[in-house]
C-alpha cells in the first residue's frame, strides 16, 4: 500500500501510545468538560449540531438525487428529482464495465487487507514476544518509515515492479503488503504487549514451539486488532486512486478498479471529449463505490474510531 | 542449529569472554533466531521497497533514465539544476505551500470546534459522530465527482446556496484565485479523522480542572485557552504534523478536479507539487527528474517537520511531564 493514502501515514513515530481503550475513558465520564446548562445554550448547541449534520449529509443526499435524474437535470440541484429515472441503475451496467471494476476492487482489497493483516501480525509478534539484539533499533526504523512521504518511494517502486515483470498485473497494488506495514505492525504490537506473558510460558512448558505460540495463542486473542487492520487496509485499498492510476491506467478498461473507472467515466462522458454529459451514470457509480464503505463503517464503526483515536493517543 | 534453551551459545569462546557471556545471558540464542525469523518479512520488505527504493531513487535522480531500454545514463547534477531552472517546480511548490498554509489551520480549527461541540453532548454524541465521520469513508473519486458538480460556478449547489444570501459565488474551479479554496472545502468536508483524534484527547482532560477553574471565576474562553488547549496540545501537535505532511503531498483531489482530463487546460494555480511530480514520472516518463523532485519534497517535509517538532517542545504538554 502507498503511504500517501493509508492511515499508516497518519501515525506518528513516537513512543508508546496506549492500548485501544476509548470505551473506558468514555464511560467514566471524564471529558464532558462543559455542558450548557441554560435553555438557550442547549438550543444553540442543537442548532449547531443539526447545521453540521446537514452540511455533512447534503452531498450524500444530493448524490442520491442526482443518480436518479435524467441526463439534463443532473445539475439542477433539487434534492427531489423532477423526473425520476431509476433506470439509471439498470443502464449503468451497460454504460460502464462496473461489474468488472467492482470485482477487481474487491479481489485487490481483500488480498491487500488479508496479506497485510497477517504479515503485520507475524512481524509484530516478533517484535513483542522475542528478545534479540537490535530489536529496539529495528523497531525504531519501523516507526521512522511511517514518516516517509509516499512520493519519495513512488518512482523507484514502480521501477522495481517493472524489473519483476509484474507491471500490468494487480501485483503492485497488494504485493508490498506481504511484508507488513509500519502502522499496522505498531498497532498489533501494542495489542500483543498487552497479553500476559504467563499464557505463552505455560504453552512453552507444554512443548509448544514458537510458531504454535503465535498461531494458537497470539492470533486467536488478537482478533480485535486484526479486524482493525483488515478494515483499515480494505478501505485504503478500496479508495486507492493514485496506485491504480500508476499501475493500471494503460491497461484494458476491464482491468480497472472502481476509483480509476469512475475517473475514466468522468472524463469520457464529458462533452468536450465527445461524450453526451451522461453524468447521472457517474453519480450512480459514485454512489455504488461509496456504499460498501458506508456499510463497512456501519458494522465496523467502533474499530474505525478506535483505530483512528489510537493514532493520536499521546501523539 | 542451536543448543538447549537458556544455555549460552557455544560460540562464546575464550577471548573477549566476559562481555560475550553477559550478552549470551541477555539473549537466548534460539529465541533471538526465532525473533529474527518472525520479523524477516518486514526486514525483506524494508530492504527492497524502502531502503532499496530510496537508494535506487537517489541513483536515478543523478541519471537520465530511459524507460524503453531500462537503462540509466549518468546525468550529474542536471536533474537537480532543473529543479531551479524549471519555473513549474517553483510554481507548483508555491501552490502547494500556499494550500498547506490555508488548509492546515482551517482543518485544525474546524475539527477542534466539531470535537468540542460533540464532547459537550454526552449521550447523543454517538449518532452525530457517525454522521460526521461518513465523509471520511467516501472514496476520493466519489468526493471529487460530487464536488466537481457542487462547485460548478454557474450551476453548482454551493453558489446556489450563497445566492440565498445575495452573494454572487465565485467560479470555484475556473478562477485561479478560487482553486485552492475549492480543494480546502473538499478537505474540510472530510475532516472527521482529525476530529476523532481531538475527541479522544478531549475525553482525557480531567473534568475537575474545569470545575476548580470556574470556582476561581474563569469563563469558557479563558478555560479554553488555559486548560483545553494546553491539555490537548499533544493531539494538536500530532494533527498539525500529519495534516501538513498530507497537504504537502496533496494529489487525488487536485488531479481529479483539474488534471484528469488532459484535453482541458487547467489554471496554473491548480498545479500542485504532487501532480507535477506525477506528470513528470508517469506522463513524461522523466524518472530522473521526478526522483529529484521527490527528494526535494522529502527534504522540505523533513525541514518543516523538524521546525514543528522544535517549536512544539515549547508548548506541548505530555502527561508525566512537570
Amino acid at each position: 500500500m502507498t503511504a500517501t493514502q493509508s492511515p499508516a501515514m497518519t501515525a506518528v513515530a513516537s513512543g508508546d501510545l496506549g492500548g485501544v481503550d476509548t470505551k473506558r475513558s468514555a464511560r467514566n465520564g471524564r471529558g464532558r468538560w462543559y455542558r450548557p446548562r441554560s435553555v438557550i445554550g442547549k438550543v444553540v448547541q442543537w442548532i449547531i449540531l443539526l447545521a453540521f449534520t446537514c452540511m455533512f449529509l447534503y452531498p450524500f443526499v444530493w448524490l442520491l438525487a442526482a443518480s436518479l435524474k435524467p441526463r439534463g437535470q443532473v445539475f439542477d440541484n433539487s434534492l427531489w428529482p423532477k423526473t425520476f429515472q431509476p433506470q439509471n441503475y439498470v443502464a449503468v451496467w451497460d454504460q460502464l464495465p462496473l461489474l468488472h471494476w467492482i470485482f477487481n476492487s474487491i479481489i485487490i482489497a481483500v488480498l491487500a487487507a488479508g496479506l497485510v493483516a497477517i504479515s503485520s501480525s507475524v512481524v509484530a509478534f516478533g517484535f513483542s514476544y522475542f528478545k534479540f539484539p537490535g530489536r529496539g533499533l529495528l523497531f525504531g526504523i519501523v516507526l521512522a518509515t511511517m514518516m516517509l512521504p509516499g512520493a519519495v518511494t513512488m518512482v523507484p517502486q514502480y521501477l522495481i515492479w517493472k524489473q519483476t515483470g509484474l507491471l500490468g498485473t494487480w501485483a503492485p497494488l497488494f504485493g508490498m503488503n506481504l511484508f507488513g506495514s509500519a502502522f499496522y505492525i505498531f498497532l498489533q504490537r501494542q495489542f500483543f504487549l498487552g497479553l500476559p506473558r504467563e499464557l505463552f510460558e505455560a504453552a512453552r512448558l507444554d512443548g509448544a514451539n514458537y510458531w504454535r505460540l503465535f498461531t494458537k495463542i497470539a492470533m486467536p486473542l488478537s482478533i480485535p486488532s486484526f479486524v482493525i487492520v483488515f478494515i483499515f487496509e480494505f478501505q485504503a485499498s478500496w479508495n486507492n486512486f493514485q496506485g491504480a492510476l500508476i499501475y493500471l491506467n494503460g491497461g484494458h478498461l476491464d482491468t480497472f478498479t472502481v476509483p480509476l473507472g469512475i475517473s475514466y467515466a468522468m472524463t469520457a462522458f464529458s462533452p468536450t471529449n465527445g461524450g453526451h454529459g451522461d453524468y447521472q451514470y457517474v453519480m450512480v457509480a459514485a454512489l455504488i463505490v461509496t456504499l460498501p464503505m458506508l456499510i463497512l463503517f456501519a458494522f465496523g464503526q467502533r474499530y474505525f474510531i478506535e483505530g483512528v483515536a489510537t493514532q493520536g493517543r499521546k501523539g | 542449529m542451536s543448543v538447549a534453551t537458556g544455555a549460552p551459545p557455544a560460540t562464546g569462546a575464550a577471548d573477549g569472554g566476559e562481555r560475550k557471556i553477559r550478552k549470551a545471558k541477555k539473549y537466548n540464542r534460539r529465541e533471538a533466531i526465532a525473533g529474527y525469523l518472525f520479523i524477516s518479512p518486514w526486514i525483506l520488505g524494508f530492504l527492497i521497497f524502502t531502503a532499496g527504493a530510496m537508494i535506487y531513487s537517489l541513483v536515478i535522480s543523478f541519471s537520465y533514465y530511459n524507460l524503453a531500454t531500462n537503462s540509466a545514463v549518468p546525468a550529474g547534477m542536471d536533474n537537480y539544476q532543473r529543479l531551479f531552472s524549471d519555473p513549474k517546480v517553483a510554481m507548483s511548490l508555491g501552490n502547494t505551500l500556499f494550500y498547506a498554509v490555508l488548509a492546515v489551520p482551517l482543518e485544525i480549527i474546524f475539527a477542534l470546534f466539531l470535537a468540542m461541540v460533540l464532547s459537550k453532548l454526552g449521550r447523543g454524541a454517538g449518532i452525530f459522530r457517525t454522521i460526521y465521520y461518513l465523509p471520511k469513508m467516501t472514496p476520493s473519486v466519489a468526493t471529487a465527482s460530487i464536488f466537481l458538480l457542487l462547485l460548478n460556478g454557474n450551476t453548482g449547489a454551493i453558489n446556489a446556496f450563497l445566492k440565498l444570501f445575495g452573494i454572487e459565488g465565485p467560479q470555484w474551479l475556473v478562477d485561479p484565485n478560487w482553486v485552492k479554496p475549492s480543494i480546502v472545502l473538499m478537505t474540510l468536508w472530510g475532516v472527521s479523522g482529525t476530529m476523532v483524534i481531538f475527541l479522544a484527547a478531549l475525553k482525557n482532560v480531567p473534568r475537575d480542572l474545569y470545575e476548580v477553574s470556574s470556582i476561581d471565576g474563569a469563563g469558557p474562553i479563558r478555560q479554553f485557552f488555559k486548560i483545553t488547549v494546553p491539555m490537548i496540545s499533544g493531539a494538536i501537535f500530532f494533527n498539525v504534523i500529519v495534516l501538513t505532511i498530507a497537504a504537502l503531498q496533496v494529489f487525488d483531489q487536485a488531479y481529479l478536479l483539474f488534471w484528469r482530463d488532459q484535453t482541458n487546460a487547467s489554471p496554473d494555480s491548480s498545479l500542485f507539487y504532487g501532480v507535477y511530480l506525477f506528470q513528470q514520472a508517469f506522463r513524461q516518463f522523466d524518472f530522473g527528474f521526478a526522483a529529484a523532485m521527490a527528494w526535494l519534497l522529502f527534504v522540505i517535509i523533513l525541514i518543516i517537520t523538524m521546525i514543528q517538532v522544535k517549536f512544539s517542545n515549547r508548548f506541548v504538554y505530555y502527561e508525566g511531564d512537570n
